[in-house]
């Protein structure tokens, strides 16, 4: 029977193919969720094998907040540019000019939680009823609470004690107008799945996430990159370092590693003996025990 | 690429559900197989030995890993199914970690639904109880292919081999009422790890495998069905492109057995047949196709096929095509079951509305037995139930097919699932 076997990588590429297919059939506008990193990379890969030779048959949102690494943004779109995919870009900063959104204040201040006004405008501008996202029940605690199709109510609020039960492979994406549906087609993958699935397939990444010579401080502990976005307080000094991102997010909230990992098999020797994880140097994360679970009720991704 | 990395790749994937109540021992077990197999990290046993301490525990409170809302660690309670994951060089577990009390069909139906192992804790000083008949019903309800019972706190029985075999002997007792096809038991102590990963150094007369050899080693490859082609058409991808002016594939997940390049196959509802054609995962050409994986099938004629409809080869004994339906129906809505109500059903990609005919009878699940006479179906019961579907499904009964014998039931006011059908 061993012919009729397939290794875990495959059987959760296979998952995620049936969930991405399952959302183009059942929703009339899905939006894919696209922000440079890594997940959201491997999300895109695997709607274009979902639907080969065909086109991915949805287009692509990336909710900037204008705080990216140039890296991110170039890879964006070269990817783009390559597979012929339109990817909507939704600027924090038009929210910050029109009123909607307030930019927080002080050294620590960050676009992370500003990004849910933008998200929700962009989706009610362009009528998605769908949008799919790279997030991972291994990530954080209350992500893993998540379900594959998670409802939201008008209000894009995600109501993490009153969620429809999820069986089998059997998906429900019913909704009243005005409502919509998160869907995590990675859900089951773990940090190490990605990264061997990135091997397995030969995937490409932003060169952000491989070793590189750059100009970083640390704060709380945490070394960060220098950007016209970071205000540096005068205690704080600016050093070269050999580092790479484990998770790329905006630049205020994404901690560097120090790393001489330049190639796949060296990153995943290093996932495989790392004692922390991979959220560890994600500052939005830490602000409180329940940081994520807040935002995402209130609609964040 | 060396050793260890491609022994990752070679992994298999075991899904397995755990039942027990929170005195069982459960987080405290899933808290030690997440521990001994390193997926802990320190930044979470540092997050939650601050939390531990805060709400005033002396051992660190390893269910605090599991509580991911806050609201479930305000209560000290699990509300919702939480997803957990660890590997060893042998295989990737996911872990779909079900509460003990709230809603606990519901919750438990929904992690048994999708698991290949079902993990279910007695506690050794208490023996079988009525919680442990509950758990077995449901695995065996959902056709879990392995069930393992945990005898769990042996250290405070004296490590007593009678204890052990008097446990066993009970659940055998019922086993034979159930249909669970291979049950084990292992005799262990979460909090000290007997037996858990490392072999007991106190149960010498014990001389089977630890769980972890036992979820390591269990053979998964044939609980698939390999027997009969089941392909439910997901999506039809048609390009129009220059490059593919012509193609027209069928995307979808193979739900059972498989299916070669050049085989006849038989398309329903129309009964139309033709031959495979091609057989792709994007550019990666295959010779076959089978289950799990979601593949996109061409065939050699222009047939008209559409979401909803199946592809099943022709050799194979082809699947049951009725509008009426027998099903065992887990409800799991505060709105009861309404009798000749009418629901949306959902049943692999096919969508249609339905009736409730008949309730038949609702299960006691804490006794077995069938009660004919009290059948108002409430949040969390089990019953037997005729439903006449507007269309005809194209299915098999859950216990040779648990893709093509399964449904839910939506309800069309508040589009919630309210119902998880397993066709007789």
């Amino acid at each position: 029977m061993d012919k009729y076997r397939i290794n875990h990588l495959k059987e959760l590429e296979a998952e995620s193919i049936f969930v991405i297919r399952e959302v183009a059939a059942q929703f009339e506008n899905p939006v894919m969720l696209f922000s440079g990193g890594k997940d959201s990379i491997v999300m895109f890969h695997l709607a274009r094998k979902a639907f080969w030779p065909a086109k991915v048959p949805f287009v692509l949102m990336h909710v900037d907040t204008g705080h990216n690494f140039p890296e991110t943004i170039d890879f964006r779109d070269k990817l783009m540019a390559e597979t012929g995919t339109k990817c909507i870009v939704e600027l924090v900063q038009d929210s910050i000019d029109s009123g909607r959104a307030v930019e927080e204040k002080g050294f620590n201040a960050s676009r992370n939680k500003l990004q849910t006004i933008t998200l929700l405008d962009g989706l009610e501008k362009h009528k998605f009823d769908a949008a799919m996202g790279g997030g991972r029940r291994d990530e954080e605690k209350a992500r893993a609470k998540e379900r594959f199709f998670s409802h939201r109510d008008e209000f894009g609020q995600w109501d993490p004690k009153n969620q429809r039960p999820e069986l089998w492979n059997i998906f429900n994406g019913k909704k009243n107008i005005g409502e919509h549906f998160r869907v995590f087609p990675i859900s089951n993958w773990t940090e190490m799945d990605v990264w061997q699935y990135i091997f397995m397939d030969g995937i490409e990444l932003p060169n952000l996430y491989f070793t590189h010579q750059r100009e970083v401080f640390m704060r709380d502990g945490q070394w960060m990159a220098v950007e016209p976005c970071m205000t540096l307080k005068p205690t704080e000094k600016i050093e070269v370092k050999h580092v790479r991102c484990r998770t790329i997010g905006d630049v205020t909230c994404t901690g560097l590693t120090l790393s001489e990992a330049n190639s796949l098999e060296d990153i995943i020797q290093e996932v495989a003996s790392t004692r922390t994880t991979e959220r560890g140097g994600r500052s939005d994360d830490k602000r409180s025990e329940s940081a994520m679970e807040d935002r995402k009720r209130e609609g964040y991704f | 690429m060396s050793g260890k990395e491609s022994g990752y790749l070679d992994m298999e994937l075991l899904r397995f559900t755990t039942a027990g109540s929170v005195d069982d021992g459960k987080s405290t077990l899933i808290g030690r197989l997440l521990y001994d197999s390193k997926a802990i990290f320190e930044d979470q046993m540092e997050a939650i030995e601050r939390a531990s301490e805060r709400s005033g525990h002396e051992e660190v409170n390893l269910a605090l890993l599991t509580d991911g809302l806050r609201s479930e660690r305000e209560q000290g309670i699990t509300i919702d199914v939480a997803y957990r994951y660890f590997a060893t060089p042998k295989r990737k577990f996911i872990i779909a970690d079900t509460p003990g009390h709230i809603q606990y069909t519901r919750n438990m139906v929904t992690g048994a639904s999708t698991a290949n192992v079902a993990l279910i804790l007695v506690d050794a000083r208490h023996g079988v109880i009525e919680q442990t008949l509950r758990h077995a019903y449901i695995a065996s309800l959902l056709q879990i292919p392995h069930v393992l019972f945990c005898i769990n706190k042996m250290d405070l029985v004296d490590f007593s081999q009678d204890v052990f075999e008097k446990i066993k002997n009970d659940v055998d007792a019922i086993s034979s009422k159930l249909s669970v096809k291979d049950i084990r038991f292992v005799p262990i102590s979460a909090l000290k790890g007997d037996n858990v990963v490392d072999r007991s150094t106190k149960m010498p007369w014990y001389e089977g495998p630890t769980l972890m050899y036992l979820l390591e080693n269990i053979h998964i490859s044939s609980d698939i069905n390999h027997d009969v082609f089941r392909f439910p058409v997901q999506t039809v991808i048609r390009p129009q492109s220059k490059d593919w002016p012509d193609y027209r594939g069928y995307g979808g997940r193979v739900a059972s057995g498989s299916v070669k390049v050049g085989e006849e196959v038989t398309v329903l509802p129309s009964g139309f047949t033709s031959k495979v054609k091609s057989i792709n995962i994007m550019d990666e050409e295959l010779e076959f196709a089978f289950a799990p994986q979601s593949v996109a099938i061409t065939l050699e004629d222009d047939i008209d096929i559409s979401r909803g409809d199946m592809i099943v080869r022709s050799g194979d004994g082809g699947p049951q095509v009725s509008q009426d339906i027998e099903v065992m129906l887990c409800w799991f809505n505060e709105r009861k079951l309404q009798p000749k109500g009418k629901y949306m059903v959902r049943h692999t990609s096919a969508e249609g509305r339905c009736m409730v005919k008949d309730v038949h009878y609702r299960m006691n699940i804490n006794t077995l037995e069938k009660d004919t006479e009290n059948i108002e179906i409430c949040m969390n019961d089990i019953a037997r139930v005729s439903l006449r579907v507007t269309k005809p499904l194209f299915f098999d009964s859950y216990c040779n097919n648990r893709i093509t014998g399964s449904l839910i039931l939506v309800d069309e006011g508040t589009n919630e699932t309210v119902a998880a059908g397993m066709i007789i």
